[in-house]
C-alpha cells in the first residue's frame, strides 16, 4: 500500500471519529456515532498494518488478539456501577502506552533527526511521556479510589503546594537537561529521572483530591490521555495520532469545565485539592432545628397523592445500587397517573454522566430523565421530590450563605417544591463537609436507611 | 411524666388539648396519657378513640388533675360556672401547665399561678422564628380562624362565591376583600380563592405582596412610601397620612365589594378601626363583614364581640370563637402543637421535660416558672419573616458580577500570551512541524465545537468513546513493532496488547452503554 493511500486512509479515520464525537449528541444518533469509531479505528489499523508493518506479525496478531479479548470481557462483565473505575483504568493504558511508545521511540536507532527538528521532536518525545506518564500513575490511583482500594479522602500533605511546585520544577529542569544531553548521543538517565518524576506528581495530585471531585478529575485525565497522543502524534509525525488525540483531548477539558462550573470551583482549585479543609464551615443559620423523619408508608400514601414527582439521583443511589427499585418505583407511579421525572446534576455521581447511564441501565426511559438547567425552574409545581443519596447539589446554602465553602455552586432547587423526601443513610455531611439546611426546612422529611430498602418498603406500601 | 388533659369548661368551647392520633405521639416520647371522659366529645373525638390510642380515660376531674405532671389545656385556667371552683385552684406546686394564657390580658391569672408554685408554659409566647414554626400554635389557629371566615361569610351571603353562567341567567363571582394578609388573612384568601370569589388583600407590610400574588389574589396598593414591618412579623402603627389614604381606599372598596374581612392587629394594641359606620353604609345591601378582630374590639367600628349582627343591611360576625367552631381540626393542630413542644422539652424520649430557659422558644413561652413570674421575656433577637428574599438575590449577584470583569481581562491576556507563543513558535520551528501544528490547532477546534454538543445525559459513553479512539496511540506501536532492534518489537508488541484491551473494551462498553438509552 503506497504512502498515499495510508494517508487517505488516516484522514477518513479522522473523519469517522469526529463523526463519532458529533453522533454524541443525542441517544439515537449515538449508536451510530459509536459504529463510525469502530470503522475509522478498524480503516486506520489496516491501512498501518498493509502500509507500514513488515515484520513481526505474529506478535502483532497475537497483541491483537489477546488484548482484544481481554477489553471484551472487561466490556462485557462490567457493571454500570463500576464504569468510573473501568474508565480511569483504561486511562492509565493509554498514558502506560504513550511512554512505552514515547521510550522505544527515544532508543529506536533508525530515528535520527539534527538541529532545530532535533531538538523539537526531543521536546516531544519528552512531553510525550511526561503527560503519559502523569495520566498513567493519575488514572491507578484514581482507579483505586473508585474501586475502594484507596480511601476516597483527600490525602492533604502539610507543604503539598511547594511539593507540586517542586515537582514540576524538577520535570521542567530534567527536559532542558535532556535535550541538552540528547544532543550529545545521551540523555536516557534524565528522561528516566524525569518519568518517576511525572509517575510522582501524578499519584501526589490524585491523592489529594476526594471522591465527590472525581468528576473533575477523571474528565482531567480523559484530558491528558488525549494530549498523550497528541504528542505521541507529533513526536511520529503523525497526523492521524495528532487529530484523534486533540479530539479527545479537547473533549476532556470540556467536560473538566463543564464540571468545574457545576460545581463553582476553579480548575486550579480542584486540582489543588483538599477541598472543605481550610475554610471552618460553620453552621449556618437555621441548621440547628429538628429533622422531621418520616415512615415508608406514609412516604408511599404521599405518592399516591402527587401529581407531579421529581426524582433526585446522587451517588448514594449508585452506592445502594437502588436504580432497579428508583425505575420500579418510577413504572409503578407512571401507571397510576402520576408524572415522574428526573434531575440530574452535571456533578451526580463518580464521573459525568454517571446518573444518566445508571438510570438507563435500570431501563428508565431517557425522555423523562431532564438536565438541572432544563427542570430547576419546574419545582414550585413538584407535589413530591425524592432525593436518593444525594447531598451537596441540593443544598439551599450554595444560594442562601453568602460564606458557605459551596456558596455559587448551581444546585437543584428540591425546596421550593411542596414535599420533598430525603433517602439517606445517616444525618453525615456530604463530600464539601456543609450542614445542609434543606434537611431542617418544615417541607423536607427523612426517609433514613439504605436507598434500595427504603425503596422496597415504599413500593410495598404504594 | 404523666400527662392530663382535662374538657375545656369555657362556654361555647368544643376544642380539646389532645387528640387520640396525637396521644400515640406522646407515648412515643415516653410519657402517660390521661383524658377526662368526655373531653374530646364536642371535637368528635370518642373516649373510646382515645383508649385505643392508649389513653387512660378518667372520669373524675379531681383525680385527673392532681394525678398528672403536666396540664395541657387549650383555654386558661377560669372558674367553672356550676361548681364555682376555679381551675387554677385545682393546680399543686410542680405541675407544669400549658394552655393559651394571653399573660399580657391576664396578670391577676398570672398571680394566681405563682402563687400556686407551678410552671406555666403560655403558647402564644412561642416566638415568630423560623425553628418555632411547627409549635407555633397561634398560626394554626389563625389559619383555622381564616377559613372559618370565609365560611361563615357564605353561609351568610345570599349569593355564589363562584361566578356562573346558567340556563336561568349569569350570576356574577362575589368580590372578597381581605384586610391584613397574615397567616389568618392568607388562609381567607385561599379559602376564597377556593370557593371562585374574585379575592382583594391589602396589607401595610409590602413584602407581603408577593405572597397574596402567588395565591392568585390582587393585592391592592396605596401610592403612599412607608414600610409597615414591624417587630416579630407584625405590622405596626402608621403615620396618620397613610391611614388616611389607606382609609380612602377602603371607602372606595367599600361600595364595590360584597365580603370584607378584616384581621388587622398590632400586638399589645386594641385592634385599629378600619372599617368605619359610613363605609357600612356604602356597603351593597346583604354584604357581609367578618371581623377576626373583635376580641380586641375589631376592626369594625359596628362590630358586636361574639355575636352576629346586621347593621344598615349588612350582616356583621363578631365570632370570637371561630377556631372552636372547626373543633376537629383546630384540636388536631393544637395538639401535634403541643406534641411538637413536649418533644423538643423532652430531648431523651424519656418522659421527663426539662425547661431549658436557654432555649429561646421554650423562654419565650415560659411565663411563669416554679412559682416566679418570668413574663415579659427579653425582646426576640429577629424579626421573623422580614425581607430575606429581597437581601439574598443580591448577595448571590455579587461573587458572579466582580469575577465577570477580571474574566474578559484575563481572556486578553490569554489571547495576547497565545498570540505571542504561536509568533515564537513560528520563528524557530522548521516547515514540517508548522503543518503539524496546523492539524493540531484545527483538530482542536473541531474537538471543541463537536463536544459542546453532546448531550449531557451521555457524558460517560462520551468518556468511554473518547477512551477507545485515544487508543489510536496503537499506531505508534504498530510503526515500531517492525524495528529490527528485538526489544523494541517485544517492547511495541506489549503496547499493541493494552491498546487493543483499550479499544476493543472501550468501543464495547460504549456499545453496551448506548443500547440501554431508550425512550
Amino acid at each position: 500500500m503506497s504512502a498515499g493511500l495510508v494517508t487517505v486512509a488516516y484522514i477518513g479515520a479522522s473523519i469517522l471519529f469526529i463523526l463519532a464525537l458529533g453522533g454524541l449528541s443525542h441517544p439515537e444518533t449515538a449508536r451510530r456515532g459509536n459504529l463510525y469509531g469502530i470503522a475509522g479505528m478498524g480503516i486506520a489499523l489496516l491501512a498501518t498494518l498493509f502500509g507500514v508493518v513488515t515484520a513481526n506479525y505474529g506478535l502483532l496478531i497475537g497483541g491483537l488478539v489477546v488484548g482484544g479479548a481481554i477489553g471484551l470481557a472487561l466490556a462485557r462483565r462490567v457493571q454500570m456501577t463500576q464504569m468510573p473505575e473501568l474508565v480511569a483504568i483504561l486511562h492509565s493504558l493509554v498514558g502506560l502506552a504513550a511512554m512505552l511508545v514515547g521510550f522505544a521511540n527515544f532508543m529506536d536507532p533508525n530515528v535520527q533527526y539534527s538541529g532545530v527538528e532535533a531538538t523539537i521532536h526531543d521536546v516531544e518525545v519528552y512531553l510525550g511521556i511526561l503527560i503519559g506518564a502523569v495520566t498513567f500513575s493519575g488514572s491507578v490511583v484514581a482507579f483505586g479510589k473508585l474501586s475502594g482500594r484507596i480511601s476516597g479522602k483527600p490525602l492533604v500533605l502539610p507543604a503539598r503546594h511547594w511539593l507540586n511546585l517542586l515537582l514540576l520544577l524538577a520535570s521542567i529542569w530534567y527536559g532542558i537537561e535532556f535535550v541538552e544531553q540528547s544532543a550529545a548521543g545521551a540523555g536516557l538517565v534524565p528522561l528516566i529521572v524525569m518519568s518517576v518524576v511525572a509517575l510522582l506528581f501524578g499519584v501526589h495530585m490524585v491523592m489529594a483530591i476526594g471522591g465527590a471531585d472525581m468528576p473533575v478529575v477523571i474528565s482531567m485525565l480523559n484530558s491528558y490521555s488525549g494530549w498523550a497522543a497528541a504528542a505521541t502524534g507529533f513526536m511520529l509525525s503523525n497526523d492521524l495520532l495528532i487529530v484523534t488525540g486533540a479530539l479527545v483531548g479537547s473533549s476532556g477539558a470540556i467536560l473538566s469545565y463543564i464540571m468545574c462550573r457545576a460545581m463553582n470551583r476553579r480548575f486550579l482549585a480542584v486540582i489543588a485539592g483538599g477541598f472543605g479543609t481550610s475554610t471552618g464551615a460553620g453552621a449556618p443559620e437555621g441548621t440547628d432545628g429538628e429533622v422531621d423523619p418520616i415512615e415508608a408508608p406514609e412516604a408511599a400514601q404521599l405518592l399516591t397523592l402527587a401529581k407531579e414527582v421529581m426524582i433526585v439521583p446522587g451517588y448514594g443511589m449508585a452506592v445502594a445500587q437502588a436504580q432497579h427499585a428508583v425505575f420500579e418505583l418510577t413504572k409503578q407511579l407512571k401507571e397510576r397517573g402520576v408524572n415522574v421525572r428526573f434531575g440530574i446534576h452535571p456533578v451526580a455521581g463518580r464521573m459525568p454522566g454517571h446518573m444518566n447511564v445508571l438510570l438507563a441501565e435500570a431501563n428508565v426511559p431517557y425522555d423523562i430523565v431532564f438536565e438541572m438547567d432544563e427542570i430547576n425552574d419546574d419545582f414550585p409545581d413538584i407535589d413530591v421530590s425524592i432525593v436518593i443519596g444525594a447531598n451537596d447539589i441540593v443544598n439551599p446554602s450554595a444560594q442562601e450563605e453568602p460564606d458557605s465553602p459551596i456558596a455559587g455552586m448551581p444546585v437543584l432547587e428540591v425546596w421550593n417544591g411542596k414535599t420533598t423526601f430525603v433517602l439517606k443513610r445517616s444525618m453525615a455531611t456530604g463530600y464539601a463537609g456543609v450542614q445542609n439546611p434543606l434537611f431542617f426546612k418544615d417541607n423536607t422529611r427523612m426517609l433514613f436507611g439504605d436507598a434500595r430498602d427504603s425503596l422496597g418498603e415504599v413500593l410495598r406500601n404504594l | 411524666m404523666r400527662i392530663g388533659v382535662p374538657s375545656e369548661i369555657h362556654p361555647g368551647e368544643r376544642r380539646v388539648a389532645t387528640t387520640p392520633e396525637v396521644v400515640a405521639g406522646l407515648r412515643k416520647l415516653g410519657f402517660e396519657v390521661a383524658v377526662e371522659a368526655g373531653a374530646g366529645e364536642a371535637a368528635s373525638f370518642t373516649d373510646q378513640a382515645y383508649r385505643d390510642a392508649g389513653a387512660t380515660v378518667v372520669d373524675e376531674v379531681d383525680e385527673l388533675w392532681s394525678g398528672s405532671d403536666i396540664i395541657l389545656k387549650v383555654r386558661a385556667p377560669e372558674t367553672d360556672a356550676e361548681s364555682g371552683r376555679d381551675e387554677s385552684d385545682r393546680l399543686r406546686q410542680g405541675q407544669i401547665l400549658i394552655a393559651f394564657l394571653w399573660p399580657g390580658q391576664n396578670p391577676e391569672l398570672l398571680a394566681r399561678l405563682a402563687k400556686a408554685g407551678v410552671t406555666a408554659l403560655s403558647m402564644d409566647g412561642i416566638p415568630r422564628i423560623s425553628r418555632a414554626q411547627k409549635l407555633d400554635a397561634l398560626s394554626s389557629m389563625a389559619n383555622i380562624a381564616g377559613y372559618r371566615a370565609v365560611v361563615e361569610a357564605a353561609d351568610n351571603f345570599g349569593r355564589f362565591f363562584m361566578g356562573q353562567i346558567t340556563a336561568a341567567g349569569k350570576v356574577p363571582p362575589a368580590k372578597v376583600l381581605v384586610i391584613g394578609a397574615g397567616v389568618a388573612g392568607l388562609s381567607a384568601i385561599g379559602t376564597a380563592k377556593g370557593m371562585g370569589a374574585i379575592v382583594r388583600a391589602f396589607d401595610t407590610r409590602p413584602e407581603v405582596k408577593e405572597q397574596v400574588e402567588s395565591m392568585d389574589a390582587e393585592f391592592l396598593m396605596l401610592d403612599f412610601e412607608e414600610e409597615g414591618s414591624g417587630a416579630g412579623g407584625y405590622a405596626k402603627v402608621m403615620s396618620k397620612e397613610f391611614i388616611d389614604a389607606e382609609m380612602a381606599l377602603f371607602r372606595e372598596q367599600a361600595e364595590e365589594v360584597d365580603v370584607i374581612i378584616t384581621t388587622a392587629l398590632i400586638p399589645g394594641k386594641p385592634a385599629p378601626e378600619l372599617i368605619t359606620a359610613d363605609m357600612v353604609e356604602a356597603m351593597k345591601p346583604g354584604s357581609v363583614i367578618v371581623d377576626l378582630a373583635a376580641e380586641q374590639g375589631g376592626n369594625c367600628a359596628l362590630t358586636v364581640p361574639d355575636e352576629l349582627v346586621t347593621r344598615h343591611g349588612v350582616t356583621i360576625i363578631g365570632y370570637t370563637d371561630l377556631p372552636s367552631r372547626l373543633a376537629s381540626t383546630a384540636s388536631q393542630l393544637y395538639a401535634t402543637n403541643l406534641r411538637h413542644l413536649l418533644a423538643d422539652m423532652c430531648p431523651e424520649k424519656d418522659g421527663a421535660v426539662v425547661v431549658d430557659m436557654k432555649d429561646e422558644v421554650i423562654r419565650g413561652a415560659t411565663v411563669v416558672r416554679d412559682g416566679e413570674i418570668t413574663w415579659p421575656p427579653p425582646a426576640p433577637k429577629v424579626a421573623a419573616p422580614q425581607p430575606p428574599p429581597a437581601a439574598k438575590p443580591a448577595a448571590a449577584a455579587e461573587p458572579v458580577e466582580k469575577k465577570r470583569a477580571p474574566a474578559w481581562v484575563s481572556r486578553l491576556i490569554l489571547f495576547g500570551l497565545g498570540g505571542l507563543g504561536l509568533l515564537g513558535l513560528g520563528a524557530v520551528a522548521p516547515p514540517s512541524f508548522m503543518a503539524h501544528f496546523t492539524v493540531f490547532v484545527l483538530a482542536c477546534f473541531v474537538g471543541y465545537m463537536v463536544v459542546w454538543n453532546v448531550t449531557p445525559a451521555l457524558h460517560t459513553p462520551l468518556m468511554s468513546v473518547t477512551n477507545a479512539i485515544s487508543s489510536i496511540i496503537i499506531i505508534g506501536a504498530l510503526l515500531q513493532i517492525s524495528s529490527g532492534v528485538t526489544w523494541i518489537a517485544w517492547v511495541a508488541g506489549f503496547t499493541v496488547l493494552i491498546t487493543s484491551i483499550n479499544i476493543a473494551g472501550g468501543f464495547a462498553v460504549t456499545r453496551r452503554m448506548l443500547a440501554m438509552f431508550r425512550r
